[in-house]
């Protein structure tokens, strides 16, 4: 195509076209910046998102709601790209969860729709697979959790590595939208609010979804919901966060990369929609629930309350699953 | 110890709907409850300014009748499962290890919400609704198909019921605690349909589900594909895509209604 061909026909339809974007030379700065190499086909891509700055849906969100939902869709990328990579490797997720692997994988794939059409022109250019680093290496490929992509693999029987990353993912993505839903909460946002609130549920499914997998791969029972969870909880859990789960999984090199999902974030202390305690929390409304009946243990008290976290906090971790080209891009940042 | 949900605080003035209110000697007023007639009035006593139809309780209005509402639900999620633990199914010898200690968990989660709520109500002054009395005679309680669908039942309705009041609320405190109880409704949901049929944790009944296509671009997925249900507007139960069918105060009820006896049926009509 000629792209500069392009670029006048448009200035002729709209002589402030090019003052919509940039000043004409920080025109290339911008796709320079972008890191995307400007090959042929790569081109449309890049123009796709160049006009929808221009001519998208009409961005009247404020910034605090924008952030909110930018982060939530980076967060889906993360998940879908995962979803979708794993279902494409043979022998990677067992035969028993395929079905499941895709619905989830579909799912991630609707918020992305949603929170695209929420941000309209707002909206960051779609985030690749090459964006992330799985293995939560922070870009160098070779994190602890490198595994969980690779059938077969040390800790990966079945796919178990691949489950309790599903887990830590969406247990990530569900305490980030808590997180933000208060930011959401406007007369003018309502709807948004509600649908976010509709994705989170719907993460917190897929989580549960993720834990029932984790206990039948422990009890050799693919397949079925029945297996017994197995205190402490990080390898055969509950489909509910009990305390901190010890910390969540263990990688095959011994360590917890999911630990920070469900420690506190920061502040830890302060009112419901301001303070993001750890799983483990038993306070709620400045009542101590474990005070109001003797049956009332930590545990079930912890587990009966998902905890929000802030957004710095959930930055924190999604950014050791990104690549240097996500964070070139800005991803979690 | 600070209040941390702004309170309704209804002013209770005697008036025709709320004749307990009215002075009245201490014996009338045992006469008076005695009387089968005097069983509406009573009822109606419970109601406060908001509009009530008639036999039921409104929950009210504002953030104190969103409580009051999720009070309500909790209520009736934890009559459920303590009577469950004292049916024939979990009593039974049938039951697994793995399955007991789930409608344990269920049971503690749902009680210790209830009374989170009722503490959370009475600290902000807030009235409490009065103990509801539950009709569960629809339920099997020894048969584990009627015991798991009757869960399943009040588990998806409880996250369309938070994810659809959650608009309602003007306290972000109020809306930051709904939250971290709708996921763990929605676990139980999750855990409970998986039981009763493997892999159906998100359903078309209970989620916009979404079907992707190709992207345009390999690899560069901007959103591509087509919901199982043409969105609408939230709360209607038609959202949009990968989305809880959330559902307004309303539509809830009317569901919810047939699990409650007559004198504890809720209606909701701030919150259409």
């Amino acid at each position: 195509m000629d792209f500069f061909q392009l670029l006048s026909d448009v200035e002729k339809a709209d002589p402030e076209f090019l003052d919509r974007i940039n000043p004409r030379r920080r025109v290339f700065k911008y796709l320079g910046d972008a890191g995307q190499k400007i090959t042929a086909a790569a081109v449309p891509a890049v123009l796709a998102s160049f006009f929808n700055r221009a001519y998208g849906q009409s961005t009247t969100l404020t910034a605090p709601v924008q952030a909110v939902l930018t982060l939530a869709l980076q967060l889906e990328y993360l998940e879908y790209h995962f979803y979708n990579t794993a279902l494409g490797i043979s022998g990677l997720v067992p035969s028993q969860e395929t079905t499941s692997i895709t619905t989830i994988r579909n799912d991630e794939a609707g918020h992305i729709n949603a929170l695209r059409a929420v941000l309209g022109s707002a909206a960051p250019a779609p985030y690749l697979v090459s964006d992330f680093d799985y293995s939560g290496g922070s870009g160098s490929g070779n994190g602890p959790m490198k595994n969980a992509l690779i059938p077969g693999a040390t800790g990966n029987t079945n796919g178990a590595l691949f489950f309790a990353a599903g887990q830590a993912f969406s247990d990530t993505g569900q305490r980030a939208y808590k997180g933000g839903a208060p930011v959401l909460n406007t007369t003018a946002t309502k709807d948004i609010l509600e649908a976010a609130l509709n994705i989170h549920s719907v993460e917190a499914r897929h989580n549960s979804h993720f834990r029932t997998v984790r206990r039948a791969l422990v009890a050799n029972a693919l397949g079925s919901a029945g297996a017994q969870a197995v205190s402490p909880f990080d390898a055969a859990p509950k489909s509910w966060i009990s305390l901190v789960d010890n910390g969540g999984p263990t990688a095959p090199d011994g360590s917890k990369p999911a630990s920070k999902v469900y420690g506190p974030g920061s502040p830890a202390t302060g009112t419901p929609d301001a303070s993001y305690p750890g799983d483990d929390n038993v306070t709620q409304a400045t009542v101590n629930l474990t005070t109001l009946s003797s049956t009332y243990t930590a545990a079930a008290v912890s587990e009966a309350f998902d905890e929000p976290l802030d957004a710095a906090t959930v930055k924190s971790i999604a950014l050791l699953f990104t690549s240097a080209t996500g964070k070139a891009k800005g991803l979690f940042q | 110890m600070p209040t941390l949900f702004p309170s309704e605080s209804p002013v209770r003035e005697a008036g025709p709907d709320q004749p307990l209110y009215a002075p009245i000697k201490r014996r009338s007023f045992f006469m008076y409850a005695g009387a089968t007639a005097g069983a509406t009035a009573l009822v109606l006593a419970g109601c406060n300014k908001s509009d009530s139809s008639p036999g039921t309780i409104d929950v009210g209005s504002g953030d104190a009748g969103i409580l009051n509402y999720a009070y309500a639900l909790e209520q009736l999620e934890a009559a459920f499962y303590a009577q469950v633990k004292t049916g024939g199914y979990y009593t039974g010898s049938t039951i697994t290890a793995a399955e007991k200690q789930i409608f344990d968990d269920l049971a503690l989660h749902e009680a210790i919400h209830r009374d989170f709520l009722k503490a959370a109500l009475q600290a902000a002054s807030i009235t409490p609704l009065k103990d509801l009395t539950p009709n569960f005679s629809a339920i099997n309680f020894g048969d584990r198909t009627s015991v798991l669908s009757a869960a399943q039942t009040f588990e998806d309705t409880g996250v369309a019921a938070y994810n659809g009041a959650g608009r309602f609320l003007t306290s972000n405190a109020n809306l930051a605690l709904a939250g971290k109880i709708v996921s763990v409704e929605a676990r139980h949901a999750a855990l409970i349909r998986d039981l009763r049929n493997y892999g159906s944790f998100v359903g078309s009944d209970v989620v916009n589900t979404f079907t992707p296509s190709a992207p345009a671009t390999a690899g560069v997925y901007s959103g591509e594909g087509t919901p199982n249900t043409t969105a609408n507007t939230q709360g209607n139960g038609n959202p949009g895509p990968g989305q809880e069918r959330s559902k307004r105060p309303p539509q809830i009820l009317q569901a919810v209604n047939d699990f409650l006896a007559d004198g504890s049926k809720l209606s909701a009509n701030s919150f259409a």
